[in-house]
């Protein structure tokens, strides 16, 4: 049932052209999370989608599935235009997505009983996928029973088990702890270049520049916020691929490199040595991430004392904390909008003020941080402005929210004001109450 | 019922023999013998009236296990047409945007309703549909079962549909799997847990109206249905204090049995579909599912009938026509939205006018004034009775909530002593109150609470035993003791399940206020004035615009009293004094 004829080697299995896709917020306004999204996967390739959380790119997961429709442009599938969810697309999870009231067995044979197939066969096939997987001997158990690897082994049974053209993954590693993540992930391209599974094609959703370049054939970076497709790498490497390579360290340095760069993902890299020092320009409008304090200044510590000495690779570091690059990321990025840390070609390297944060006792760090919060984050100053405009020194949280929610979602509005708030309490810039969602000027009341 | 039993054809390797054990007797032996009672049991609600009233309940104790399975059947028929109502309504409500609009006010007033005062209505409505016919009295009182248990069922099944997790959600939508077939495959799995606590709670509180609903008379006519609320109803009027002590042994065994046998199994099998994938604390077990997993043969032979109801589920089964996108978008549009408002209002207004003209027939204003000080007289009772029994159970409950021996042979017996309906014990107290000559206005008063301050003390145990041992721990090492213990410890920590318990209190009292106010003993009938009694005396005499008024009263109260005490309460319960 799968050797249906292929189409012509020039038309891809399935191309995505200018999708937009938006939400809306009230009435006129509307919050943009892809922006003129084209794509076309070939057959028999491995694509993956890597961009920071918010650039969209479940979104887009979710329109090429048939799950959500865009509010703009089309995904045509097979030479047909996609209209819900098709035959021959199916989707891994994050979250393995698993029934828990259902054993290993009914949770794989559930897409096969949507399309009505028959009991005998349905039971053959899914033993087949179960076997294929590495699951035999778990039949009869529940999800409650397996280890994270193992549930995710069930959700990856259960995608192939209705041997789908396309399959569709949604960061499905990321929910595992690393050596279970990477012999999993190993199984699958084993399983691929060997040819064994019944798909013709992959498409992943990662953040993990490492498992991109593992796995994919070509990586198609996004922007964030809104979406976009900012750049496109071929990956030539063969499988199986050997991290430690020159060639595999050179692409994830580039990566690295294109993701943290200043301009977009997309733009010319920075030359090593180039403009060093300019810090990192935000707006009031600037998503802002809610990293604590303690990690700020756990990072600095961390960065100032050998062997890093002021100026770490962001892969190495990342490595040697144990951290993945999107929980890096973040970090890197706040202290540079603090002015005490620069990103560039990506290392990261510690600011004189960064240094003189790292030396300094907590009276002392507070002061500095205070300084450098009002000075640099332009929507801690605007809040503290406003409480000091104000006869009674005090503002509801509404009032920023309604702001920031013109130009960013009610997530990222509501993350950035958290992330002001953390951070005006540490420095005590102002205060906060959460009981009465109001901002105030000091501690007095 | 949704069966699963992971019988052979489920199993691929099946290892183990296969041996006709002695739970297979057991098993067999209890699946017939409650075929034949049933039977038996049903039977005789195919009988006319007429025959029925030749056989006077009798007082003979040797009578007390038939009418006891006749009750027992009504709570079974109510349950069945409560978990169908359920999935229904509850469906209807959570999958469409205008529906809910519509029932989800309507259910939160159903809630609120006193049920037994309906108990008039409908046994007029359902004697009309079946003249002459015990059938239709059996479903009347079948009916006020229901209407005590439906509501909080259907609540539990709603949010539960509205709460789905999302990513299921997709693998069903990514899979095609038609609206039945995720009905049955996601949403009542899903839901299951929830549906089976609040059946729980449903039965506990519908031994109370099955008590009360068994004997009913309107206006002349007297109707004793074969059970044990006729079998109380009539050593009542005989002055039989032995009769009703026989009665109440009774209840205390079926309520057992039923719980045994029925709950117990089923809150453990429920809990297979507990969402969260960690596993929390001991599950709950039961002795009697464990034999029948044990009862090999016993599930060989039910496993046709499990293979048929998954088959059931699995049928794909779908809306035989499309809807056109451009209807479908019609439908979804913000003009449709104000004709359905409009319509929604427009129904409302005319049932307000139809119920005010309707009152207006008989009663003039200054007597719905009256009624409104009678309903007030019923709320100073409840808010006295729900205060005491607070003072009284929540420090109770919190010594028996921190010691875990104690609580864990307590806290069933609570459960049980919720459930019992103690409108069989009132005849007790009513005695005590004539012999000692005492004012029926205060004296009658603690039967409203009688049956539900249980609901107080088995929520704070609950709440106690699970407050978390490091901030005892805690609190003891910074030597934190008397008053400030508990003010600032242990009272903050159990005050979320107290406000369950205590609303559920407070609820219960209200609707026992209407067979609480008026009791009697063979010719002696004491009076408490309140709006229980308003009602309770229009019911005797058949008036319906009064009982109208006086429910309608009384579903004000109830509303107002919830909405200005407790969902503040629950409001700051889970925004400030959660523990997670």
């Amino acid at each position: 049932m799968l050797e249906t004829t292929s189409p012509a080697a020039t038309t891809p299995m399935l191309s995505v052209s200018h999708v937009v896709q938006s939400y809306r917020k009230s009435d006129n306004n509307r919050f943009l999370v892809l922006d003129d999204v084209s794509l076309a996967i070939q057959e028999g390739e491995i694509v993956g989608l890597l961009g920071r959380s918010g650039s969209g790119k479940s979104s887009l997961l979710r329109i090429i599935s048939g799950l959500t429709t865009p509010v703009s442009g089309e995904v045509t599938w097979c030479g047909r235009k996609l209209d819900g969810p098709a035959r021959g697309i199916s989707m891994v999870f994050q979250t393995f997505a698993l029934f828990p009231w259902l054993t290993v067995l009914q949770n794989v044979e559930i897409g096969l009983e949507a399309i009505g197939i028959e009991m005998a066969e349905r039971r053959r096939r899914a033993e087949q996928a179960i076997d294929l997987i590495g699951l035999g001997g778990f039949e009869s158990a529940y999800p409650k029973e397996l280890s994270g690897g193992m549930r995710q082994r069930v959700g990856f049974a259960r995608a192939l088990v209705v041997h789908p053209r396309l399959m569709l993954m949604d960061e499905p590693f990321s929910a595992l702890d690393v050596l279970t993540a990477e012999t999993l992930r190993t199984d699958i391209i084993d399983l691929w270049t060997e040819g064994a599974l019944p798909i013709k094609s992959i498409l992943i959703v990662t953040h993990n520049i490492e498992e991109a370049v593992l796995m994919c054939d070509r990586v198609l970076i996004f922007s964030s916020n809104p979406g976009r497709v900012a750049h496109e790498m071929p990956i030539p490497l063969a499988h199986p691929r050997d991290r430690l390579a020159p060639e595999f360290r050179a692409l994830v340095e580039e990566i690295y490199s294109r993701m943290t760069n200043r301009d977009g993902p997309g733009a010319e890299l920075n030359k090593p040595g180039a403009e060093q020092g300019q810090g990192h320009d935000i707006t009031i409008t600037t998503p802002l991430t809610a990293v604590s304090t303690n990690v700020l200044a756990g990072l600095l510590e961390e960065l100032t004392d050998a062997p890093y000495n002021g100026r770490a690779d962001l892969p190495a570091l990342a490595d040697s904390l144990n951290m993945p690059a999107d929980a890096l990321f973040p970090i890197a990025e706040t202290l540079q909008i603090l002015r005490f840390a620069d990103v560039q070609s990506g290392d990261i390297l510690l600011t004189e003020a960064g240094r003189a944060f790292a030396a300094a006792d907590i009276d002392d760090r507070k002061e500095m941080f205070a300084r450098h919060l009002l000075a640099h984050v332009p929507l801690a100053a605007h809040i503290r402005h406003v409480l000091e405009e104000r006869p009674t020194h005090k503002a509801p949280w509404s009032r920023f929210e309604d702001e920031l929610e013109d130009h960013m979602s009610e997530e990222f509005a509501d993350e950035s004001l958290r992330a002001v708030i953390t951070w005006a309490r540490y420095g005590e810039s102002f205060a906060y109450d959460e009981q009465l969602q109001q901002f105030s000027l000091g501690a007095e009341d | 019922m949704l069966f699963q039993p992971a019988g052979a054809g489920n199993d691929p390797n099946p290892v183990r023999q296969h041996r006709f054990s002695i739970f297979d007797i057991f098993a067999f032996a209890v699946i017939f013998a409650l075929f034949a009672l049933f039977t038996h049991g049903t039977q005789e609600t195919l009988v006319p009236i007429a025959q029925l009233q030749q056989t006077p309940i009798s007082l003979d104790p040797a009578m007390l296990p038939e009418y006891a399975l006749r009750t027992t059947l009504r709570m079974l028929a109510a349950i069945v047409a409560s978990l169908v109502f359920t999935f229904i309504y509850g469906a209807i409500a959570a999958k469409s945007r205008r529906a809910e609009m519509v029932l989800i006010p309507i259910l939160d007033i159903l809630q609120s309703v006193p049920v037994l005062g309906f108990l008039s209505f409908t046994v007029v409505f359902f004697m009309g549909l079946f003249p002459g016919q015990v059938l239709g009295v059996e479903l009347a009182a079948v009916f006020a079962i229901f209407t005590s248990q439906a509501w909080n069922m259907t609540f539990s099944f709603y949010q539960s549909m509205k709460t789905l997790p999302r990513d299921l959600e997709e693998v069903c939508d990514g899979f095609g799997l038609t609206g039945w077939q995720r009905f049955w495959r996601l949403e009542v799995p899903f839901s299951m847990p929830g549906l089976v606590w609040n059946t729980m709670m449903s039965m506990s509180g519908g031994w109370f109206f099955v008590v009360a609903s068994e004997a009913i008379s309107v206006g002349n006519t007297t109707i004793t249905l074969p059970g044990i609320g006729a079998y109380v109803a009539t050593a009542i009027s005989d002055r039989n204090i032995a009769a009703v002590a026989y009665a109440v042994l009774a209840m205390l065994v079926i309520i057992l049995l039923y719980d045994q046998l029925l709950f117990r199994p089923l809150v453990a099998w429920a809990e297979k579909f507990r969402f969260e994938q960690s596993a929390g604390g001991p599950p709950p077990r039961s002795w009697v599912l464990d034999l029948v997993k044990r009862a090999h043969y016993f599930r060989i032979v039910l496993s046709p009938l499990g293979s048929l109801a998954r088959a059931f589920g699995r049928m794909p089964l779908r809306a035989p026509v499309r809807v056109p996108h451009e209807v479908h978008k019609a439908w979804g549009s913000r003009t449709m939205d104000r004709i359905w408002a409009g319509l929604v209002i427009t129904a409302a207004l005319y049932s307000l006018w139809v119920i005010v003209a309707f009152v207006a027939t008989e009663v003039a204003g200054g007597e719905v004034v009256h009624v409104l000080y009678l309903g007030f007289l019923t709320l100073l009772r409840v808010a006295v009775l729900i205060f005491l029994a607070s003072l009284i159970w929540v420090p109770v409950g919190v010594w028996i909530g921190l010691n875990p021996k104690v609580a864990t042979a307590v806290q069933p017996l609570a459960q049980f002593l919720a459930a019992f309906p103690a409108n069989i014990v009132f005849p007790f107290a009513v005695v005590g109150i004539v012999a000692l000559g005492l004012d029926p206005n205060i004296w009658l008063s603690p039967l409203m609470i009688l049956g539900t301050q249980w609901y107080i003390l088995f929520n704070v145990i609950a709440g106690a035993s699970a407050f978390p041992s490091d901030m005892r721990e805690a609190a003891s090492a910074f030597h934190i003791r008397g008053w400030h213990w508990w003010t600032k410890v242990i009272l903050p920590g159990v005050f979320p399940y107290y406000v369950t318990g205590a609303l559920t209190a407070s609820g219960g009292s209200w609707n026992a206020s209407i067979v609480a106010e008026v009791a009697s003993w063979g010719n002696t009938t004491l009076r408490a004035e309140g709006l229980g009694a308003y009602i309770a005396d229009a019911t005797t005499a058949a008036d319906f615009p009064r009982i109208t008024l006086g429910i309608a009263i009384m579903s004000l109260y109830v509303i107002a009293f919830n909405r200005v005490l407790w969902r503040p309460l629950f409001t700051f319960a889970a925004r400030r004094l959660r523990l997670d």
